[in-house]
């Protein structure tokens, strides 16, 4: 396993850092363009909502190696007002509606794997593997 | 998908570079097929974009490298789209789902609150209902006295969709367990005004013409909630008049008392009672005229009370296009001679 890079969010100009970094990792990693331009976004849309609604937080990035396969473990966390309804933001249409992006069904639609972890008052945490087809 | 991708990927490729050395029809026409296979399997536009870009990558090995990043930025633009294609599809399946769960709870609220129209002898009844959507907000009910008499509701819930319509089975379950009132309009209404009052929602109001007529003395005694006047057709004058009657809509008010009337009826007579679904039907943005309804109710004047309503209820929906714009609710009494 390799060293885990990690890149800090308090401003809007870190989100482009992030993608940065996501998609250089995700390159050396043998990923295509097209998977690479959607870590790009899926990395987008999680910094995005750690600037909006945390204020402050980190992604991580980490190489996993299983089964012969290889993944990006790309991790989001914050230690913001956390997310009072789960369901409520996973559902098509609840942020998009306003026309602020892919939210975090689009996240998880980016992904192969998908974990949300919330904690009213105490942060959120969003994990999504993709996996270099 | 991976593999469909990779089928596709191939004639993507021959598609383009033959049409690139020869600029044919032909090629544009498989390209087209290529697309329409391309939604058929879900696949993404910038997935397509990829093909694109791998292709002339291929294609053209020798390829400026400003042309090839121009391409990624093309990529990358279309991710979103992706995303949001995915949504919409998605939140089409839900759609579809939606629908037929109404159409379920539509089927539903038909078998609750069915009612069969009675016999009653010297009287020739007709009644046609017709839902503008899926779920029906007009009901009307047909109460059989073990005294050979008949208790005629007819109701419009003001305020549409599902709440409004479900309400309906309430005030039919209500009217049932109060047989003794059925003989008497105005008790019936009063009552009625109490459960609506204490158990529906304030936005929903509900409008009830209820009437009883009894076969012996050939009377009808009405009482009306706020609800859509019908008419009276006099045989012997030849002419229509309004039925008149005044009472506010069910719900207001707990302690609303209600007025009742009565109506001598005489053979070849006819009652109409109606909701405004029929009164406010619109041939383009015009709203029909009462003597308009009335002119087409004498038309069909001769035929028995069933086809009679069902040929009223073809004219407006054909002048309509087909498309009600409120539920249809036309209920017609016959006074045979």
């Amino acid at each position: 396993m390799e060293p885990q890079s990690f890149v800090e969010i308090k401003e809007e100009w870190d989100i482009v850092g992030a993608r940065q970094m996501g998609r250089n990792i995700a390159k050396e990693a043998g990923f295509g363009t097209v998977d690479q331009a959607r870590i790009a976004t899926a990395i987008s849309e999680l910094a995005r909502n750690i600037y909006l609604y945390a204020g402050s937080g980190t992604i991580s990035y980490e190489i996993l190696e299983k089964m012969g396969r290889k993944g990006l473990i790309i991790t989001a966390t914050d230690s913001g007002p956390g997310i009072p309804d789960l369901s409520l933001v996973m559902e098509d249409g609840y942020t998009t509606s306003g026309g602020l992006g892919a939210g975090l069904p689009g996240v998880k639609r980016l992904s192969d794997e998908f974990d949300l972890r919330s904690e009213e008052g105490k942060g959120t945490t969003v994990q999504c593997i993709k996996w270099v087809r | 998908m991976d593999n469909a991708i990779k089928i596709d990927a191939a004639t993507y490729k021959d598609l383009l570079e033959h049409y690139i050395k020869t600029r044919d029809e032909q090629s544009l026409y498989g390209a087209e097929q290529v697309s329409k296979s391309f939604i058929k399997k879900q696949i993404l536009p910038d997935e397509i974009v990829n093909l694109y870009i791998q292709a002339m990558a291929e294609l053209y090995p020798e390829m400026c490298k400003d042309v090839q990043a121009s391409m990624d930025f093309l990529l990358e633009t279309m991710i979103a789209y992706g995303l949001a294609h995915q949504e919409y599809q998605n939140l089409r399946e839900e759609q579809l789902t939606l629908k037929s769960e109404i159409s379920v709870a539509a089927n539903m609220q038909k078998t609750l609150l069915g009612t069969t129209k009675p016999e009653i002898e010297g009287l020739d009844i007709g009644v046609v209902s017709v839902p503008a959507h899926q779920m029906n907000g007009d009901y009307h009910h047909f109460v059989k006295g073990e005294d050979g008499s008949l208790g005629i509701a007819i109701a419009d819930v003001v305020g549409k969709g599902i709440p409004a319509a479900l309400c309906m089975s309430m005030i039919k379950y209500s009217m049932e367990t109060y047989p003794e009132e059925s003989t008497s309009p105005k008790k019936m209404l009063t009552n009625l005004n109490k459960v609506v009052e204490r158990n529906v929602d304030p936005g929903i109001f509900i409008t009830m013409f209820y009437t009883h007529y009894l076969p012996s003395e050939s009377t009808l005694r009405y009482a009306s909630a706020g609800h859509e006047p019908g008419f009276y057709y006099n045989a012997e004058t030849d002419s229509f008049e309004e039925i008149h009657s005044k009472g506010i809509v069910l719900g207001v008010t707990p302690d609303t008392e209600y007025q009742q009337y009565e109506l001598p009826i005489y053979p070849g007579d006819m009652v109409v009672l109606l909701t405004d679904g029929v009164t406010e039907a619109r041939d383009g943005e015009r709203f029909i005229e009462t003597e308009e309804l009335l002119d087409v109710i004498k038309q069909y004047a001769d035929l028995p009370a069933q086809e009679m309503v069902q040929q009223v209820y073809k004219h407006f929906e054909r002048l309509q296009d087909f498309q009600l714009r409120d539920d249809f609710t036309l209920l017609i009494l016959k006074k045979q001679v």
